[in-house]
């Protein structure tokens, strides 16, 4: 019975889907729901509001509308598979999970099928290999390079050593936060800093066993892989042992608004690091004007402006530009994944862009090749002001050490490679 | 007219004990075989196969396993998630260990070891019951997810902990791996359940599966006349583990084909498995298929109604499932505690004697 209504059902979803064929499809794989909405909600708010506004603006790309589906995943891997096979029949052009385990999933499925995938600043980090992962992009920036800016952020601070320092990790116990502790194990050989790790179960709620471990020790400095709610519970109890903040940095997932306000005054000077600048950019005043006042945002309309909103912005942007990319290259408005694939890969990003776009310096500068998926992978350090209630850029963009994750990248591909017998290439 | 038991004549003790005594039955479960296994392949395409039949046929096992253990021998268990992940991590290390030896062999064994793991942490049920013992089996669920996140050994030294199953073919085949077609994976996990359920079918009515019985319905009064509880309990510990072990396997190589063991296997699987049996009926096969089917379905049926043809908001579908589905749960409890397969149980009665109101 219940089968019998489910396939009429998918029937008429399959149906319906065909008759709109004819535009680009970007599926939104979100969760406003669940342990991490308060990080998922913004970044698909952003995502979703640019396309609208490209639809509202510019009539979509290259005279081509957008059609956004969104499909509710709750961070969940299960329900993400479910979503990917259920928005991938009606042309869908790109995915953005923004989960390290769905992208996990998704990595083979969508090898297989031929549809791109682009997980930005997170995910698998040896994607960056574009010659074994040819449909998988993670420029700007990845976890490696994280670890390592960051490593490099505190070489600056401390006069070029951190000979004999003591830096310890707090890492969401998940594949996510499981990433940069190699890369900075190999960092603690260079430059002579002990390094320690301490896990965090999900959701991240109970640390306390956590903080009084670094209360005792007292490390010169707390790195921070967090996610979700667990990025609120450290900052707080950070705060409860006095831990200073400007020695606690959080990495780009840990950097946000929703993060630190529960902490109030307590938060102020907590640094983390971030991929994308935030401030006043003509495009979010559109963004405003011409989707959320229209009635059309995919949120509420309270995130517009904030730091995920923003990379949500972002990502989108990145996106969009893939498409014009790939357009141009093929000179066909409605484009298949294989040739959103060929748009990602000759994609370039120049400052002059970003500022015709409206949104200057949003991002830095890279370009993608068969070769390098993984883009410049450099990061600013923001700081949290408090008294004001925003992030203040610190620094610049602090590029990585590429000759340290550079050989730990081509090894893992290498591995993968051989586990799957893949032979690196270009298409 | 439906269920006639007129003329339906048995002339051996053989045919009297069959699993479907009335023909109409018996016919009805021939037509639903033949189905699954001569029409469904031919015309499954890959969303069916990955986010409906696969993970329900998959649960199903799970929850035969969980059924023999609590249904059966009234032993709570709240380790499923625990018991799914030995069986996943056995199988890709014997995967990655042998690449030889054939698939099927690496699940069936990777059960075997679930089962061994399962009897060890039954112990204590000889000595605690009830409540007692859920919580030493929540005890095992919260040590086994440690252990296969800690020790780097059993996901051979990844970097990010995840374990993911390499492309193994099955008569040229590929089962598992990217390149699996949608038929394949549904056909290996749809002989699977059937090898499993005509096992448990089979032990539940013979002297195991009645010592397990008795023990459920009063320990003491089963060891008086003669059933060994040390027996019993490890055997049904040991055969359950042995169905949620395999399940864990085709989990992981079939279906998913990459976890990590926090995500995949944490406390909430425990209780979905647990929810599929209260659901469907304690203390029956039927129950463990209906309450497998009733949660992988609904999720997908709530998301089909309320985004695609109603177009309300994602997250509040999200959220409304949450809610049904808690509703539901403590509706039959306090409806129907023997859950849906007592209801099939009901209709099927009212149905022998029908058109006559009793």
């Amino acid at each position: 019975m219940t089968l019998k209504t489910l396939g009429a059902l998918a029937l008429t979803a399959t149906i319906g889907a065909t008759a709109a064929m004819a535009d680009l499809v970007i599926p939104d794989l979100s969760y406003r729901s669940g342990a991490y909405a308060a990080g998922g909600t913004p970044f698909s708010d952003g995502y979703q509001d640019y396309f609208n506004l490209l639809n509202a603006r510019d009539g979509g790309i290259g005279g081509e509308a957008i059609r956004i589906v969104e499909c509710e995943t709750g961070y969940n891997t299960e329900v993400g598979v479910e979503c990917y096979e259920s928005t991938k029949g009606e042309g869908a052009l790109v995915y953005q999970p923004l989960s390290t385990g769905i992208t996990y999933q998704l990595i083979p499925r969508a090898t297989a099928d031929g549809i791109p995938i682009h997980t930005m600043g997170y995910g698998r980090t040896s994607a960056a290999d574009g010659e074994t992962f040819n449909w998988v992009f993670n420029y700007p920036a990845n976890y490696w390079d994280a670890a390592s800016v960051m490593v490099n952020y505190l070489l600056g601070q401390n006069g070029g050593s951190l000979e004999g320092k003591d830096i310890t990790l707090l890492f969401h116990n998940s594949a996510y936060g499981k990433e940069p502790i190699a890369t900075l194990n190999a960092l603690a050989e260079l430059h002579g800093f002990n390094f320690s790790e301490l896990a965090v179960d999900h959701p991240g709620q109970e640390q306390t066993a956590q903080w009084l471990q670094i209360r005792r020790e007292r490390p010169d400095y707390v790195l921070m892989w967090g996610w979700g709610v667990m990025n609120q519970v450290a900052i707080q109890e950070a705060a409860n042992i006095s831990y200073p903040m400007d020695q606690f940095i959080g990495n780009w997932w840990a950097g946000a608004e929703h993060d630190v306000t529960p902490a109030g005054a307590a938060a102020n000077g907590y640094l983390s690091l971030n991929m994308n600048r935030i401030g006043d950019m003509p495009v979010l005043a559109e963004m405003q004007s011409m989707v959320v006042d229209a009635g059309n945002g995919a949120g509420d309309g309270s995130n517009v402006g904030s730091v995920l909103y923003v990379r949500g912005m972002y990502a989108a942007m990145l996106a969009a530009e893939a498409i014009a990319k790939a357009q141009e290259i093929h000179g066909v408005a409605d484009i298949t994944p294989a040739m959103m694939r060929d748009g990602m890969e000759a994609l370039e990003i120049t400052n002059a862009r970003m500022e015709e776009l409206g949104m200057p310096l949003v991002g830095p500068e890279f370009s993608v090749s068969c070769q390098d998926h993984g883009g410049s992978g450099m990061g600013i350090v923001q700081q949290w002001d408090a008294a004001a209630g925003a992030f203040v850029a610190l620094t610049d963009y602090i590029a990585p050490d590429d000759s340290v994750t550079g050989p730990l990248i081509t090894a893992d591909a290498a591995a993968f490679a051989a586990e799957n017998n893949i032979t690196p290439g270009c298409l | 007219m439906f269920y006639r038991e007129a003329g339906d004549f048995k002339t051996s003790y053989k045919a009297d004990n069959q699993t479907f005594p009335i023909a109409f039955d018996r016919y009805r479960y021939w037509a639903i075989l033949a189905f699954a296994y001569l029409v469904i392949p031919f015309l499954i395409n890959d969303y069916w196969a990955n986010a409906i039949l696969v993970p329900f046929l998959i649960y199903a096992i799970a929850a035969i396993g969980l059924n023999i253990l609590t249904g059966y021998c009234g032993q709570v268990s709240l380790g499923t998630g625990g018991f799914m992940a030995v069986g996943a991590y056995s199988c890709y290390k014997l995967m990655t260990s042998f690449p030889d030896v054939s698939i099927l062999i690496h699940v069936i064994l990777a059960g075997g070891i679930t089962a061994i793991v399962g009897a060890a942490f039954g112990l204590p049920s000889l000595r605690i019951k009830g409540f007692y013992l859920a919580v030493a089996t929540l005890a095992a669920q919260f040590f086994l997810v440690w252990l296969f996140n800690k020790v780097s050994w059993f996901y051979n030294y990844s970097a990010s902990g995840q374990i993911s199953a390499p492309e193994r073919l099955v008569f040229g085949a590929a089962v598992t791996g990217p390149n699996t077609e949608p038929w394949v994976q549904y056909m290996v996990c749809l002989v699977f359940v059937t090898i499993c359920a005509i096992i448990a079918r089979n032990l539940t009515r013979g002297t195991l599966g009645r010592s397990w019985m008795a023990i459920r319905d009063m320990d003491i009064a089963a060891e008086i006349i003669g059933v060994n509880p040390l027996k019993a309990k490890l055997t049904a510990f040991a055969v359950s583990s042995f169905f949620i072990g395999i399940s864990g396997a085709l989990f992981f190589s079939v279906y998913l084909g990459a976890v990590e063991v926090g995500d995949a296997f944490g406390i909430q699987k425990s209780f979905l498995v647990l929810f599929m049996i209260i659901l469907g009926g304690l203390g029956s096969i039927f129950g463990s298929f209906a309450g497998a089917a009733f949660l992988v379905l609904l999720p997908v049926l709530l998301k089909v109604v309320g985004v695609d043809l109603l177009g309300w908001p994602t997250d509040l579908v999200s959220h409304l499932r949450l809610v049904i589905i808690g509703a539901l749960i403590m509706f039959f409890l306090i409806k129907e505690p023997h859950g849906l397969a007592q209801l099939w149980r009901l209709a099927k009665e009212k149905l022998r004697l029908w058109p006559f109101p009793y």
